[in-house]
């Protein structure tokens, strides 16, 4: 029978008695998904709830890139383990959840570019407190050294008195390219791994060229919706028990919006400087601070609640080593978002400047962590989902015609 | 003191208590397990076998009341009580509103499973699921639950339940009382003696595996016999099925199905065949299968297939026993060698050309071999060969309390005013032998909720919407 494998050293397939033949070695974190798999293979009672069930029925066995795929395809919604009858205490201790998120991390943290870089994923918790003390005190020192000192006179909320606008571009540009570029490389190099048409025929590649705009389309739209937050049926995903909310996915929406909308007032404000020469500072009514304000709005209340769930979540489904990047991450979006709003207030006062500094060297570190954080799991779970609706496209090889 | 008291916690002890409590009684749940095992067989099921006469939401085209009645009467042989089974199948087609109400999904058939996608809907994660959402919403409908709470006895005066007495010795009254707390699969010690010795001198059920729960113990089902209930059912008869010899003894459920025996043979310990692999569709075999295996010596049997089988059939939880010859697949498995080749290529020579085709009753057929193979039968010859071990696998049994429309148990003749029955505990009257996947779940839903508005009724409370839903049922 299925035994509960220890997750410690790599193991060479055995995912039952009698041994899966796997072509490559895996680890003990991948070979703990399928052994999982195989079980879940032959129930199948969880294909409703999301994505990672159907991709699963599309194989037999599972090698090392198969189980990258799935781990970043599963978004711990929870709905499966509740739902499992070979769940603990069973014997066969299923935890798909768990076994997804333990690997998962390891593929952050694997695909890291460059790679000795993927060391931080291991002290998470320490990687933000560095780059964050690191932001503050590159910015304070640099508000002391270019202006000899941290409280000044009101500025009429002229941050370019502070600090230079092509300074701020070039600094935060060079950091941002880098972030960019190092998860650009990342996800390219787990595209590989787990393409869809890696080893596949002529019709696979055929297959899958017809398949790239329409599965593109809906590969955005999951991630737009976050549609397997909604459980399956609509209803949402679990935190602390069997029970079904939407909570998750709408403090996840407030996040990822607003996110986005912050972005957006960054990239308005940059056109508005350099298209139209039109510089900071903008007005309450502007488009730069009504984007902006509605985006920190939502890195309020999405982080706050993601945070809150977070702590409330059943460990058993957890991979508790992960605490620290999932809060990590969670609280430096809520710093970015309250030390934004408290400049916004103080920029006319003579404080300005060491709001501006604490701001600025709090967006430095998520910038700096972007790449090596929980900022990846967007990036790599949508190309999961983008091979998803690729591979769901394809032919099926198996012909499955009895029960 | 509550109005009405359940016995048992899986579906049709749920039904009884939701709808019960939806009547306005006060309800109290016994359950014997513990909460994280809590639920019974339930916990283990896929789907509902629905009567429909349009498509309906997960299923598609029809299943009138007619044809799924022929197919009860064909797997049943007979068996059945028909008023009963009509009731049932008709409950089926106007439940599911109500199921979803309280909190049920329900999905589309799963892969591998479309031969079942007209007659049967699925549950969206299954049992445990279905039974998670009842939960839910009867505690927040207020009925109380007790877990770790088995009942040893009852306290009864002409045919009247007055008391419930526990493991512990608390003695429990109520207005009414539904039980709705399973067969006895789960005691090993029953099904040794109901199964008893054979030609061989082997005590057959030594070998069997139970696919669910460990909690059904059977122990009011015995109370309720020695109590002098009319009961319906011979003990030897359940839903039965062939599944892996290497499952745990309990709660093995749906993953420990071998589901490749149409595609191969199956060999006993003395290495013969000894009955027709390719009958009829898998889906409609599967539960003849484990009392064929229960025949055998040592209640062990091998499916045997080759490489051209992989792939074709829902991926086994164990892998099988794999080997490049067949000689090595013999001796590997330990069957006599000789005897095995003897088997094989007996079949093998008999097998006569044909078009393979899985998914339909294809002309592959043997000539000239006893048994015959009437479908699928290609000849075994690429390598790697595969075996998986067999064993009978009880889901549940069928004796239980001989009952009628009302689902109230029945002492000399007369049925009780307030003991009721429901789930596993009645399904022998419905299912004298034989089983059609999902029907487990048609009959429990059904008498679980006309149980629990009859309970309820005799304590005072009418329900107030079932009786609509039930007169369609019962045919008026």
């Amino acid at each position: 029978m299925p035994p509960v494998t220890e997750l410690e050293a790599p193991v060479a397939g055995g995912a039952c008695d009698g041994g899966v033949n796997f072509a490559d070695a895996l680890t003990a974190g991948e070979a703990e998904i399928a052994r999982v798999m195989q079980i879940c293979n032959a129930c199948r009672y969880c294909e409703g709830f999301c994505a990672v069930f159907p991709a699963m029925t599309r194989r037999l066995d599972f090698n090392a890139a198969d189980t990258h795929y799935l781990a970043n395809l599963c978004h711990n919604c929870g709905s499966c383990l509740y739902a499992c009858q070979y769940a603990p205490p069973h014997e066969f201790a299923v935890n798909v959840p768990q076994a997804m998120a333990k690997v998962r991390v390891r593929t952050y943290q694997d695909y890291a570019w460059p790679r000795a870089f993927g060391k931080l994923y291991e002290r998470a918790g320490l990687t933000v407190a560095f780059a964050l003390s690191g932001g503050l005190a590159l910015f304070m020192i640099l508000a002391i050294a270019m202006n000899g000192r941290l409280i000044h006179e009101p500025l009429a909320g002229n941050f370019y008195a502070i600090f230079p606008h092509n300074f701020l571009a070039l600094l935060f540009g060079v950091v941002f390219l880098f972030a960019i570029l190092a998860l650009g490389i990342g996800v390219t190099k787990f595209w590989r791994e787990v393409s869809p048409t890696k080893g596949g025929d002529l019709a696979d590649i055929a297959a899958a060229a017809k398949a790239r705009v329409p599965a593109a389309a809906e590969a955005v739209s999951d991630v737009a919706r976050l549609r397997y937050l909604g459980g399956g049926h609509g209803e949402g995903c679990n935190e602390d028990d069997d029970a079904f909310t939407l909570w998750r996915r709408r403090f996840h929406q407030f996040t990822l919006y607003g996110f986005l909308l912050c972005f957006a007032a960054t990239c308005v404000a940059t056109l508005y400087h350099y298209l139209w020469n039109f510089h900071a500072p903008y007005g309450f009514t502007s488009a730069p601070v009504i984007l902006g304000s509605l985006g920190g709005i939502g890195l309020i209340i999405g982080p706050v609640g993601l945070l809150w769930l977070n702590m409330r979540r059943d460990a058993l489904r957890a991979d508790v080593k992960q605490n620290a990047m999932d809060r990590g991450f969670i609280m430096l979006l809520l710093l970015v978002s309250a030390t934004g709003f408290a400049l916004l207030l103080l920029r006319d006062t003579r404080f300005m400047a060491l709001w501006l500094a604490i701001h600025l060297g709090t967006v430095m570190a998520l910038f700096l962590t972007l790449p090596y954080g929980k900022f990846a799991h967007g990036i790599f779970r949508s190309a999961a989902l983008l091979k998803f609706n690729i591979e769901k496209r394809m032919p099926n090889r198996l012909g499955l015609g009895g029960e | 003191m509550p109005d009405v008291l359940v016995i048992g916690g899986g579906n049709a002890a749920l039904c009884s208590a939701l709808m019960a409590r939806e009547a306005g009684a006060s309800v109290l749940m016994l359950e014997s397990a513990p909460k994280e095992w809590r639920g019974g067989n339930s916990m283990h099921v896929r789907n509902l076998r629905c009567m429909h006469d349009a498509p309906q939401d997960v299923l598609v085209e029809a299943y009138p009341e007619e044809e799924f009645w022929q197919d009860l009467l064909k797997v049943t042989g007979g068996l059945t009580d028909e008023p009963l089974a009509r009731l049932v199948i008709r409950h089926s087609s106007r439940c599911r509103p109500w199921m979803r109400d309280h909190g049920v999904h329900f999905q589309p058939p799963l892969s591998g499973a479309l031969h079942v996608a007209r007659t049967n809907a699925f549950f969206m994660g299954g049992g445990k699921a279905l039974v998670n959402a009842y939960y839910r919403s009867a505690e927040k409908l207020g009925v109380i639950v007790r877990y770790d709470t088995p009942v040893k006895s009852l306290e009864l005066k002409d045919g009247r339940f007055i008391a419930a007495i526990t493991e512990s010795g608390e003695r429990i009254t109520a207005k009414s009382c539904v039980l709705g707390c399973g067969g006895f699969e789960s005691n090993l010690e029953w099904q040794r003696e109901a199964w008893g010795q054979n030609e061989r001198g082997e005590w057959t059920a030594e070998n069997f595996l139970i696919r669910g729960t460990r909690f059904n113990q059977g122990v009011l089902l015995k109370f309720m016999i020695e109590a002098g209930a009319e009961t319906i059912g011979d003990p030897t008869q359940a839903h039965c099925v062939a599944i892996d010899a290497r499952a745990p003894l309990y709660d093995g459920g749906i993953c420990t199905r071998i589901d490749c025996v149409s595609l191969g043979v199956v060999v006993n310990r003395e290495a013969k065949r000894f009955y027709d692999e390719g009958e009829d569709f898998w889906p409609k075999r599967y539960a003849i299968w484990g009392r064929l295996v229960a025949q055998q010596p040592d209640q062990t049997a091998w499916s045997v297939i080759d490489q051209k089988a992989i792939g074709r059939f829902m991926p086994p939880v164990f892998d099988g026993t794999q080997a490049n010859t067949l000689e090595e697949l013999a001796v590997k498995i330990g069957v006599d060698p000789v005897t095995f080749m003897e088997t094989l290529n007996a079949y093998n020579a008999a097998c006569q050309p044909g078009t393979f085709d899985h998914t339909a009753l294809d002309d592959c057929r043997t000539d000239g071999v006893t048994p015959a193979k009437t479908h699928w039968a290609r000849v075994i010859d690429t390598p790697p060969f595969y075996a998986y071990p067999l064993k009978p696998g009880i889901t549940f049994t069928y004796l239980g309390m001989k009952t009628d429309a009302t689902a109230a148990c029945r002492f000399g003749n007369a049925p009780s005013d307030n003991l009721f029955a429901a789930g596993e505990m009645v399904a022998g009257n419905v299912l004298g032998k034989g089983y059609t996947a999902g029907v487990g779940m048609s009959i429990g839903t059904a008498f679980g909720r006309i149980a629990g508005v009859n309970a309820a009724a005799s304590a005072g409370f009418s329900h107030p919407t079932f009786k609509e839903e039930l007169a369609y049922a019962a045919g008026h």
